[in-house]
């Protein structure tokens, strides 16, 4: 049977749609970021920027940009009313802490335990650039990974054990990709949902490690 | 400690000062302690290419127009302590507050709980969970920009160009901000103030930029 995978912005969508009202949340840079245009305003889902943002608004109209508000990607940003400034601490501290409930990360590789690798390629004389990842990775109550399931070369992103340099381990409670979403819990991966077409034992040899499925 | 993130809290204008105090001074081991190592042109960009700098210690170096660091980092001319930013952060804080070192979840298991030379940094189990131990970072100097300050370099923030202004002023053995307006002592709302001026040192006024140019 044939089978359609998600566009980002499907995926995006599928993320928004998991987000409680009310709640605190980072989105990473890159890929993540798009999960932003599908949270509905009136959700009062609030916007975490590691710079020192909370209460983070759309990207402001042409000319109106102020290059004092930006965000982690040094976009400029607004604010929304009832959002607060803060200094790198205490915005680091939300994150250490668990005060935020949910970030969403982009991914290089996730591991059936929930390890995550997603700043270094590990390449000989690639310039190492970490950011905050391995704060939000570890901090949030949560760490939802988005990312494609498969790698340009078709090699799957969903590993026994990462290859890649480690972010975190055991961090990644959910991952959102093209072709299916999944939990981590006991003993692994369990699937979540599937796209249309694709059945559970096409997408474990996608894979190639094994992921668990609910009766 | 250079203050700033993105476009947003960096004391250009400093920088630039800083560049010309060293000229007919014979300084070449300079550390930086900044989130970033330079772009473009100008600002810390412009401050490498001087090749005063020996090391910096920054969260993430590599932008797409960080090519002044990435020249120098690649021909073995500049030392890079890569730190997580929120340990980069807590680091600066620890420093200010007098705390003798921290032990924090992150970076734990990874490559950048190792020292420079490699071995592991201390870790412990702390109720159930697993920490490294990391200390502060203390500085001679931080050079910040804020928005208005009064005579006693009590001093207020504008949006997120706050950043690490606040914490790198308490860092520092010598802090000094620029200001856009230094207004009478008063005028500054006492709730309203972000750093009070015992960690601030000296103010330096500039000119307000257009804040809609990048």
């Amino acid at each position: 049977m044939s089978y359609k995978t998600k566009t980002k912005d499907e995926i995006a969508a599928r993320i928004a749609q998991d987000i409680p009202s009310g709640a605190y949340v980072n989105l990473g840079i890159g890929m993540p970021v798009m999960v932003a245009n599908h949270i509905r305003v009136e959700s009062e889902v609030c916007l975490h920027s590691e710079n020192g943002i909370l209460g983070m608004g759309p990207t402001p109209a042409k000319g109106q940009e102020d290059y004092d508000l930006i965000n982690a990607g040094k976009q400029p940003v607004s604010l929304l009313a009832g959002g607060s400034y803060f200094h790198h601490a205490d915005s680091f501290a939300m994150m250490r802490a668990g005060h935020l409930d949910i970030c969403v990360l982009g991914a290089f590789q996730v591991s059936v335990q929930g390890d995550l690798a997603n700043w270094h390629t590990g390449a000989v004389g690639d310039i190492p650039a970490v950011g905050g990842a391995m704060d939000l990775a570890i901090g949030a109550k949560q760490t939802w990974v988005m990312m494609d399931l498969l790698t340009k070369t078709g090699q799957s992103k969903i590993v026994s054990h990462c290859t890649y340099p480690l972010t975190g381990l055991g961090c990644v409670k959910r991952v959102y990709t093209d072709h299916a979403t999944f939990e981590c819990g006991e003993n692994g991966l369990w699937v979540v949902d599937v796209v249309e077409g694709l059945s559970f034992t096409e997408l474990t040899e996608l894979i190639g490690v094994p992921v668990h499925q609910r009766n | 400690m250079v203050g700033g993130f993105g476009t947003a809290g960096i004391p250009y204008e400093l920088i630039e000062g800083l560049i010309q105090i060293l000229e007919d001074r014979d300084v070449r081991d300079l550390t930086i302690i900044n989130n970033n190592a330079g772009n473009g042109e100008h600002g810390l960009a412009a401050l490498l290419r001087t090749q005063r700098v020996k090391k910096i210690i920054c969260s993430y170096p590599r932008q797409a127009d960080s090519h002044i660091f990435d020249a120098l980092y690649k021909a073995g001319k500049l030392k890079l302590e890569l730190v997580p930013q929120g340990n980069l952060a807590e680091r600066i804080r620890a420093a200010g507050a007098g705390i003798g070192a921290f032990f924090t979840p992150t970076g734990y298991g990874t490559e950048l709980a190792k020292n420079l030379d490699g071995s592991p940094k201390e870790t412990r189990q702390i109720n159930g969970r697993m920490h490294v131990l990391e200390y502060p970072i203390h500085a001679d100097f931080a050079l910040i920009k804020a928005y208005k300050a009064d005579r006693w370099g009590n001093l207020v923030y504008r949006k997120s160009a706050r950043n690490f202004g606040p914490i790198m002023a308490m860092a520092a053995k010598c802090t000094v901000a620029s200001v856009f307006e230094i207004v009478d002592l008063g005028a500054l709302d006492p709730e309203s103030i972000i750093t009070p001026g015992i960690f601030v040192n000296k103010v330096v006024l500039v000119r307000e930029p257009d804040h809609q140019m990048a």
